[in-house]
């Protein structure tokens, strides 16, 4: 697979998914796309009945911020481990940076995990006692879910780092997995502000 | 070196043609199976208070009709055609995602037999293809109906989304050197805007009906007013889904006729600038029109005037197409074949189709109409009118290259004039029936009511118009036996697709073919355009192996990428899915873990680094001795 001229014959292209040319990147941000829409709905479908169902919303109270405001701050942490891996890779081709800011998110996705299952146990509600709860559990579940899958994504990602699969040059599964996970996080500051913020100000 | 599309076996191919193939035979067997419910109904409505069926049969079958046309066979028919189609009108060697190209198609087939399983327990959803709680609720429909359509519906929208970003990257990214956003084809702008709208609306569907499987199997309170839930929220998020998901099945059909009509005029398409932003047009305001759909349900009357101006608003866009079609038929001379009949024809019945719509735009008007045959006839003259019609012609006029041979003329024009005049008999005096006040949705009326002679004239239509389809699949039959050869352009059309052979070789093009106007087979016949696009000369790439990847206007190469070669990971993920979404419907909860494990292995596969497509540094030992 050398290198073939350009049809004016000016300047060689390049073969293969080499950044800025890879389609698996395109590929994720029609997945991020169609995900965000999907939180989209979920957040039309939580406020619908917000509105629809006045002050009664929660019907349990407020809801803390004692658990949620702090794995907010982990999860935004987590972002900033993996731009930083990332970036070491992208800038000296450190496989070592790379693997540190990976392992980092990791372990930080896994303690936002640990958190929110903290959180659901200390509801005093089942998902089908009411209509609120019903879309708090679905919210944060489906949210889980896109954590749990990030957080296998990352480890794949530490596993292709660890055995040498990328350089300075070819590198486009972390950008992959990186817009992914960032996707998660960005997510998430739009469910922590509709759950956890806006019933303050709908009050 | 084999081909990149060798198939180890048949079921690994990520060749979009015969993806495209296998999505035409797909969805004109659910387009047979609808049909084949519809003329039950007919059967059961042709008299006044028949007894062929139940009451509960009845609402299985005419829910099952809508499922199979709208869900099972508007959209995948289009999809065959895009597939088929686009990287030919792009002049490229294949989708940019072939492998997701395969799971698009698995999974449409998993879901349409999943949903199709529940006749085999005798509990097909019950509900209507838009599916209306509370009556979907558990309380009022405890049987395992509504879960089919549920699940299914969640598998189908996987097909129809990966399907989508495909679409979308495959315009962006794969277009021949030249092929500007300003020379691409109309059906690519028909598609590339429904699969940028599916992108966005799909997934709010699927929430709806994941939510609904929700109250039905673990008692959540998402619709169920007494608990504090939103019944009208249902009728929110399947039509935000519901109305874009109606042009998603008319725009790519519409683009199939920009195409092909102005072939059989003799001319270029008249006003193409306008038809390619009329398309996009259309989908930007069909975004804000679905509570049109929702105007008895007691919203208020800000949201019923601006949701009625939008409505009417639309009407715009699809005028301009329409002269635009007419223009092109009139300063043309156009070759009288039967593609052209069902092209012409298309635009008299989108007429009479744009007609009613418009008139149910208005709030007074469908406060009258509503739930009447008035809307029946209305959605069969769209849905007949603007996707069955130009897809028959699309398969007059695009068979001969899929298959290397020319459909026969004669069959052709009995296959049109049945199907024609049936169309207009069954559903023209529906509107009248609708008008006298019937009502849809019920399994039979009294004598007195005055609707029997309506009623037997559609049913009599019916027929007329399955005998127009029976002489359809007579011609495609006998046209794969032994029909004439086609060569590589028998209508001496202006496209891509037409500079290949008659069917096109693995690879497409033998060389990457350059592009400098909208139609550069016809370059040397247009007075006003240079003679500048190179079909048959340009980058061998690798003998047929890799593609090229253009910059996203203007279509300069920018890189070249390897082609992927068969895999199994389409069909073995597709096989994770449908297991995992029978266990849900049984309650497997077991098995549903384990092949959510499993689909988890097979992603994990499938996204693997590879150094054959250059995503990963080659491992060292080959390095050391490349």
């Amino acid at each position: 697979m050398a290198e073939q001229a350009s049809p004016g014959g000016l300047h060689p292209l390049p073969v293969g998914n080499i950044s800025p040319h890879s389609m698996g990147l395109l590929g994720f941000w029609g997945l991020v796309a169609t995900e965000a829409a999907l939180f989209g709905a979920l957040l039309f479908a939580y406020f619908y009945s917000a509105f629809g169902a006045g002050r009664a919303w929660p019907p349990e109270g407020l809801p803390t911020l004692a658990l949620s405001g702090p794995n907010t701050a982990i999860l935004a942490a987590s972002s900033i481990t993996l731009w930083l891996g990332e970036r070491a890779m992208k800038r000296r081709g450190s496989r070592r940076g790379l693997a540190l800011g990976t392992a980092a998110s990791l372990a930080l996705g896994i303690l936002f995990l640990a958190i929110q299952i903290k959180e659901w146990a200390d509801k005093g509600y089942g998902i089908d006692d009411h209509a609120y709860a019903a879309h708090f559990y679905t919210i944060t579940g489906f949210h889980v879910a896109h954590v749990v899958f990030g957080l296998i994504l990352l480890a794949a990602m530490l596993i292709w780092t660890l055995r040498n699969y990328f350089s300075k040059a070819r590198h486009e599964p972390v950008v992959m997995v990186s817009l992914y996970w960032h996707f998660v996080d960005v997510v998430w500051l739009f469910v922590f502000a509709s759950l956890y913020l806006s019933p303050y100000l709908l009050r | 070196m084999g081909n990149p599309t060798d198939d180890p076996w048949w079921f690994s191919t990520t060749d979009h043609k015969k993806i495209g193939i296998r999505y035409l035979y797909t969805a004109f067997a659910f387009l047979l199976l609808g049909g084949i419910e519809a003329l039950i109904l007919r059967v059961q409505l042709a008299q006044p208070n028949a007894r062929l069926l139940s009451p509960e049969a009845y609402n299985q079958l005419f829910t099952m009709h809508g499922i199979s046309m709208i869900f099972l066979y508007a959209q995948p028919i289009l999809s065959g055609f895009s597939n088929y189609l686009w990287p030919l009108l792009l002049g490229s060697r294949d989708m940019a995602f072939p492998r997701l190209n395969a799971l698009s198609y698995w999974v449409f087939l998993a879901a349409g037999l999943f949903i199709y399983s529940s006749f085999l327990v005798g509990a097909a959803p019950n509900d209507g293809w838009f599916n209306y709680v509370p009556y979907a609720n558990r309380e009022y429909n405890p049987g395992p109906n509504i879960d089919f359509l549920a699940l299914g519906m969640i598998l189908l929208g996987i097909s129809t989304t990966v399907g989508g970003i495909n679409f979308v990257v495959t315009t962006f990214k794969m277009r021949a050197p030249g092929m500007s956003i300003n020379r691409m084809p109309i059906l690519i702008w028909g598609t590339l805007t429904a699969s940028v709208a599916n992108i966005f609306v799909i997934p709010v569907v699927s929430l709806a009906f994941f939510l609904l499987w929700l109250d039905r199997q673990f008692g959540t309170d998402f619709f169920r007013v007494e608990a504090g839930g939103q019944p009208l929220l249902w009728q929110h998020l399947f039509w935000i889904f519901g109305h874009p998901w109606v042009y998603a099945i008319i725009l790519p059909a519409m683009g199939m006729v920009s195409d092909a009509l102005p072939v059989l005029c003799r001319r270029p398409l008249v006003g193409y600038t306008f038809v390619a932003l009329a398309t996009v047009a259309t989908m930007a305001i069909g975004f804000g029109v679905w509570t049109h759909h929702m105007f008895v349900t007691g919203l208020p009357g800000i949201s019923l005037s601006f949701f009625s101006g939008a409505s009417i608003v639309i009407a715009i866009p699809s005028a301009v197409s329409v002269f635009a079609w007419i223009a092109t038929i009139w300063t043309g001379r156009p070759v009288l074949n039967t593609a052209f009949l069902f092209f012409a024809s298309f635009i008299v019945l989108f007429v009479i189709g744009g007609v009613s719509g418009f008139m149910t735009a208005s709030v007074p008007v469908d406060w009258q109409l509503h739930d009447t045959y008035f809307v029946v006839a209305h959605i069969h003259y769209v849905l007949i009118g603007i996707n069955v019609f130009p897809v028959i012609g699309a398969f007059y006029h695009w068979l001969p290259k899929m298959s290397g041979r020319l459909m026969s003329e004669t069959l052709g024009l009995w296959n049109f004039w049945l199907m024609f005049i049936g169309m207009n008999l069954a559903f023209l005096p529906m509107h009248l029936t609708g008008l006298w006040g019937m009502p849809r949705r019920v399994y039979t009326y009294g004598e007195s009511f005055g609707w029997n002679t309506l009623n037997m004239i559609t049913t009599i239509g019916a027929f007329v118009f399955a005998a127009g389809v029976l002489v359809f699949l007579v011609n495609v039959f006998l046209t794969l036996r032994s029909g004439r050869r086609a060569g590589a352009n028998p209508w001496a059309a202006g496209s891509l697709e037409w500079a290949t052979t008659s069917p096109p070789p693995p690879y497409n093009f033998a060389v990457i073919p350059t592009v400098r106007s909208r139609y550069p087979l016809w370059e040397h016949q247009l007075r006003d355009t240079p003679h500048r696009s190179e079909p048959y000369r340009g980058l061998e790439l690798a003998k047929g192996h890799e593609a090229l990847k253009s910059s996203t206007l203007d279509a300069e190469p920018q890189a070249i990428l390897p082609m992927p070669h068969a895999s199994l990971d389409p069909v073995l993920l597709t096989l994770g899915l449908a297991v995992l979404f029978v266990a849900l419907l049984v309650h497997g909860w077991w098995v549903a873990l384990g092949s959510g494990l499993f689909i988890l292995g097979v992603v994990i596969h499938w996204i693997w680094p590879r150094a054959e497509f250059g995503s990963r540094e080659p491992p060292e030992e080959e390095a050391a001795h490349g």
